[in-house]
Parts: structure tokens; sequence; C-alpha cells
């Protein structure tokens, strides 16, 4: 077994590749996945390698995209659903949130629904108002949903291995921004990272910084630059929003007694909300500061360059919060 | 008599030309600037290629009727009667844009003429179509809604609630479909159990205005202006017009520099280009048009120029039209 430098699409690719070859029951659907080689070039050669059986061009539909997932789940197979990115589940919303999420439950533990909805997400690039959102937070609302979304390439294979591989349905989103990042990636088709658990990206004694996707290289970048000043930072790398780690949050609070949430989610209801609130009921007594949370501005973004990247965290941001908590 | 209508036909003839080839050399202008990243963004989708279908259709129109669209609707407010220097400076992202830099290539709108905009998530403006037709019927009024539809965006849920809704009520729309064969890279074959579009009608229990020649404004003229007549009186009507993208899906489609099967489709489309039917109609019925032709040509040049210049000199928006609009009469953070 060896690694290789990476780029995230590749590594999410080699775990759907991996996947497809290991259980027949996996297949892979979704908008342009398979002729148009993958709107992301994720799926890219899989509808050479696998055939048109397994990897299904479908319709602009995201409700039945979504919808039959869950059913071809229930019904025994193992569907990787793509949404091509993350603003059209907002049009499959109701077969993720109602049903997706509730089956398991409403039927009293008859059916499950292994199913894994794939979806490129994250704000910038001028994609305007209704194609820039980075919604995790609000598919992390519902029980009977993992939310994950990994912050680089290794992490990408290993946590999408995992979903693929669990009962429970997925909902696993993708930064654009990142899709082109190298990182090392085993080639080890058991390589496995499980469901829920966090990772500490760096570790540090001043200040405990919460994140995850495309935030991460935020808070590793102000990390570093705050090293210069002999400020430590731990960076906490969620990885998923449900089963949300919040044990590995506490631990390393309670030894930095200061937080930053960094996201680019908005800032209400959010995945900040969220950190935060735990923080102070679990860990009250621990407390040095306010928590502090660095998020995108509470707008919808608009299309013109110069204010859109206003409206966005950056390192610099995650610096400053930092300071005010020190 | 006959010479007057002629002379008529001719003036307003020329006129679709001149729409046509000013949103042609829009949309020349809008790539090479794309290029050249004094556009910039990931979408910017070209309208080159159903120029006719735009221009012919909204021909059919008066201002008090209403226009909606998807994201490739640059020459659909062109053809509106959008000023080419607002509508670049949109796409430029600067304050004097449509939509103040705000909604940029695909979110092109104008209120004062009834241009509705145009709507980035597939099929999400067709029921906006049924709510303004709505709003017309309600108020009794003497108007109709045309809504452009793409091909693929008649396989969601809005497309069938927004279809059955309107005929439900008998809504003055004339839904109609603009078949370019494809859906970025879907066939209509590969995502359309019904691959005649127009035959939808038939499950609404909604007039069939068939299909037409999207390649020939004065064929969408006509067959709108009579889905425009039946849908003010009796309800709606679903017209499909077939054409094709000459490039691409959108500015980032490189499929036509690699795919010699789409390359070969695209020169058979070519020679049924737009502006060379309406041109070789013109000179055939027009004695001597031809310099008349070239004028209007170099007039639309001029104008797409003058665009640019305008757009470029324009101002940036600030944080103040960041945080502007969010709540009508309410600050963001209030
Ligand atoms: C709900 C939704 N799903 C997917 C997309 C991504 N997307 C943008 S354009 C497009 C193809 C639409 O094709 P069609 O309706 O035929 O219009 P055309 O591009 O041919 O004008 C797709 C899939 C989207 N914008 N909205």
């Amino acid at each position: 077994m060896s690694e290789r430098n990476q780029p995230m699409r590749e590594a999410l690719r080699m775990a759907l590749r991996e996947e497809m070859s290991r259980d027949e029951r996996v297949f892979v659907m979704g908008l342009e996945v398979g002729q148009w080689q993958g709107t992301h070039r994720v799926t890219r050669g899989l509808l050479e390698e696998f055939g048109a059986r397994r990897v299904r061009d479908t319709p602009i539909s995201e409700m039945a995209i979504a919808g039959a997932a869950v059913g071809a789940a229930m019904a025994g197979l193992r569907p990787v659903a793509e949404i091509m990115t993350i603003n059209f589940a907002f049009l499959a919303l109701d077969a993720i949130v109602n049903h997706a999420a509730k089956i398991h439950y409403m039927f009293g533990g008859q059916f499950t629904v292994p199913l894994v909805i794939r979806a490129a997400t994250g704000w910038g690039n001028q994609a305007t108002a209704t194609h820039s959102h980075t919604p995790e937070p609000i598919f992390a609302h519902f029980p009977g949903l993992f939310v994950g979304c990994p912050s680089n390439a290794t992490d990408a294979k290993g946590m999408l291995k995992a979903a693929i591989r669990d009962e429970n349905p997925v909902l696993f989103t993708e930064f654009i921004a990142l899709y082109s990042k190298p990182a090392p990636v085993p080639d080890d088709p058991d390589f496995v990272l499980p469901i829920g658990k966090a990772d500490i990206k760096r570790a540090g004694k001043d200040v405990t910084i919460v994140t995850f996707g495309r935030g991460v290289e935020w808070s590793l970048n102000a990390a570093e630059a705050l090293a210069k000043d002999g400020v430590q930072c731990e960076v906490v790398d969620m990885r998923w929003l449900r089963p949300l780690d919040i044990a590995t949050v506490i631990a390393s609070f309670k030894k930095t007694n200061r937080c930053v949430v960094v996201e680019e989610c908005l800032p209400m209801y959010s995945f900040g909300s969220e950190i935060a609130a735990q923080i102070q009921e679990k860990a009250f007594d621990y407390m040095d500061a306010p928590v502090k949370r660095v998020s995108a501005m509470d707008v919808p973004l608009p299309y013109a360059a110069e204010i859109e990247l206003m409206a966005l965290p950056n390192t610099q941001k995650v610096i400053d919060a930092v300071k005010e908590v020190l | 008599m006959a010479t007057q209508t002629a002379t008529l036909d001719r003036e307003k003839l020329l006129d679709w030309y001149y729409q046509i080839v000013l949103i042609r050399h829009f949309e020349n202008k809008c790539d090479e600037l794309y290029r050249e990243k004094r556009i910039t963004g990931v979408y910017l989708h070209l309208y080159s290629g159903h120029e006719a279908v735009g221009v012919g259709a909204l021909a059919a129109l008066t201002l008090d009727d209403h226009v909606i669209t998807a994201y490739r609707d640059h020459g659909i407010a062109l053809a509106r009667g959008m000023d080419p220097k607002v509508a670049m400076a949109e796409m430029m992202g600067k304050r004097t844009g449509s939509s103040g830099g705000k909604g940029g290539s695909m979110h092109l709108a104008q209120r004062d003429l009834n241009f509705w905009g145009g709507y980035a998530i597939v099929g999400g403006h067709l029921p906006l179509a049924t709510g303004i037709a709505l709003k017309v019927r309600y108020m009794e009024e003497d108007a109709v809604v045309l809504c452009f539809i793409g091909d693929g965006a008649t396989n969601n849920g809005y497309f069938h609630e927004a279809l059955n809704m309107s005929a439900v009520w008998d809504l003055p729309v004339v839904w109609l479909i603009e078949n370019n064969l494809v859906g970025m890279g879907t066939r209509v074959e590969d995502s359309s159990g019904q691959p005649e579009l127009s035959k939808r009608a038939i499950a609404y229990g909604m007039k069939n205005g068939g299909r037409i020649d999207g390649q020939n404004v004065i064929e969408v003229y006509h067959a709108v202006s009579d889905a425009v007549k039946y849908a003010k009186k009796r309800g709606p009507v679903l017209l499909e017009a077939l054409t094709y993208r000459f490039r691409g899906h959108g500015v980032s489609d490189r499929s036509y520099d690699v795919r010699d099967d789409l390359v070969s489709e695209l020169k058979v489309w070519q020679e049924r280009d737009p502006i060379l039917v309406l041109r070789s109609h013109l000179v055939e019925q027009f004695e001597g048009v031809e310099s008349e032709l070239e004028k209007r040509d170099q007039e639309a040049a001029a104008i797409v120029e003058a665009a640019v210049k305008f757009a470029e000199e324009s101002p940036a928006p600030t944080f103040e039209d960041l945080i502007a609009n969010v709540y009508v009469g309410r600050r963001y953070d209030e």
C-alpha cells in the first residue's frame, strides 16, 4: 500500500471506483455524471469503466434523483446520487428531509435507506445569489441524516467510502474550491475514516478553532500566521456536521478556554451557533472569552466580484477573530 | 396599397434583422471579453443561434405584455429593448448594470419593460409566469405572459406544476420551449420520454401550438402571434421552437473543440443560421437591400462597442450596494 498526491476530485473518484468494484449494488446517478464526464469531473471515466447500468445520466429532475435514490436504497441497492451543486438540492429537499431522513424511524426500523447524496458546495466565483449557497447546517438540522464535508483529498476518500458503506443516509458535500487541491491519498481499498469523528488538523494550546470544509484552509493559514506572534491555535476539523463530535471540541476547549468557529455558512441558526451553544452548555466553567464566530455576512451573495469578496470569510478575518478572544 | 404594405414589412423585417445581428455581436463580444477576463465569473450562457426565437416571439408582444426566461437571457433582454449598455454593465458587475451588478449574466431584468428576468434555477421561473398571468386575469387586464423554457427544464416538477395550474385556471400564458436539442450535455431523447415536447400540452388539456422552426424569425412571429391571441382569450398555449446553440452550453463548455460529432452537427445548423435565413428572405424580397443590411450590421457592432466602453468606465458597486435590498425598507442587520 502506498499513497500519492492527488487532487480531491481524483480522491473522490478513487472512492467511487473502489466501492463500485467491491459492491455490485453501488451505482452512481445524476445530471451529467456519464457522457459529459461529470460537471466537476469527479465521475470522469466511470461510464466507460462500469457501463450505463451503473453510471446513470438523469434528466434535470432533482426531486426524482433524490427520491429514486431513497426508493432504490430501501429496496436494497446502494445509490450514490449526485446533485450537481447543493443549490439544486433545495428542489430535492422534501425527498431528503421527509423521506431519506425519516423512513427508518417512521416505519419502526423495518426499512433502511443506505444512500449517499453527493453535492458540490460553496460560495465564490460570482456564481450569484441562487448558486452560492453553503447550506450544510440546513441539512444537519434533521435527525436521521448524516452530513459530511471533507476539507482535503485524503479525508474525502476515507469519508466518502465510509458514507457508502454505512447503513444510514448521508448527505456528502464537496467544496468546489477544493476539487483541484492535492493531498496524499492512500491507495488502500479499505482506507475508511469513521463517520462522526473530528480531526485535529493542528495542535495548539491557546485558542481552539472549530471549522469544517473550506474553513480548514483559512484556519490553518491563520494559525500559521499567528504562530509567528507566539499564539498556538488548535484547529479542529469537524469533518461531519452530523453526527457531531462535540467531545473533541470540548476536550480541546478545556485546554485552551477560548474558541473561534469558522464557517463559510450564513451566521444565523448555523454551524457556529450550534458549536457556541454546546460549548457554553458543556464547558461554561472553562470559558475565558465569548465564543467568536467567523461566518459569511448575513446577505445573499451578489455577482460583482468586489462586493462578493467582502461578504466572505477569509484568513485575515480568522486572525482578527482569534486576536479578539485572546 | 400593396407597395405600402411591402414598405412597412421591409422596415419591420430590417428591424428584426438589426435586433438579431445586435444580439449576435453582443454575444460574440461577451465571449471575447470573457476570454480576456474583462467579464469574470463562472456562468455566461450565450444566445447565439437562438436569436430568431427571441426576436420573433417578442415582436408578437406589446409593452403591456410580460416576459420571463431562464439564464440564457441576454438575447431576450436585448430583444425586449434593454439598452445594450445597461446589459453589458451587468455582465461586468457594474453599478450601472440592470441589476446594479448584483445579478450578472444570468439575472438580467427590467421592471419598466415588463421583463421579469432571467432565472438560474432550471424551471424556477415557470411558476412565476403562472403567477404573473394570474395577476393579469385577476385584474382583468388585456395582456399575456410569454415564458421561455429550455428543453431540459421540461423535466422537473416546476414544469408540471406550473403548466397544469395555468391550464386549470385558463391563464394567459404562452409557454415557449426553446428546444436546442440538448441541456448541458444531455440530449432531449435521453432525458424526455416524449421528445416531441409540444405534445406535453395534451397531458394538461392545454392548447398545443405545435413545433415551429426556431431559425426562421417570421415563422416564430406568426406562431407566437396566434398563440398570444388564443392565450389572451382562452388560456395557455404550449409551443416548441426547434433551434440550436452555436457556442456550447456556457463559455466554459469546450466540447465543440474536441467532439467531431458536435462540430458536424453545428455545421448543419449553421447553414440555417437565423441571420442567413432572414438575410436570404430579405434579399429575395427586396431588391438592393444588401447595403441596408450592411448598414444595420455596422450600426449594431458600433452599439456593442459603445456598450463595452460604457460598462468599463462605469463604477463597481460598493459595500452599501452589498447590504442594500436584502429587505424592503429595512437594513440588513436591523
Ligand atoms: C434545478 C437545476 N438543476 C441543475 C442546474 C444546472 N444547469 C444549468 S443549465 C442546465 C441545462 C438546462 O438545459 P435547458 O433547459 O435545455 O436550457 P439550455 O441551456 O439548453 O438553454 C443545467 C442542468 C440548474 N441550474 N438548476
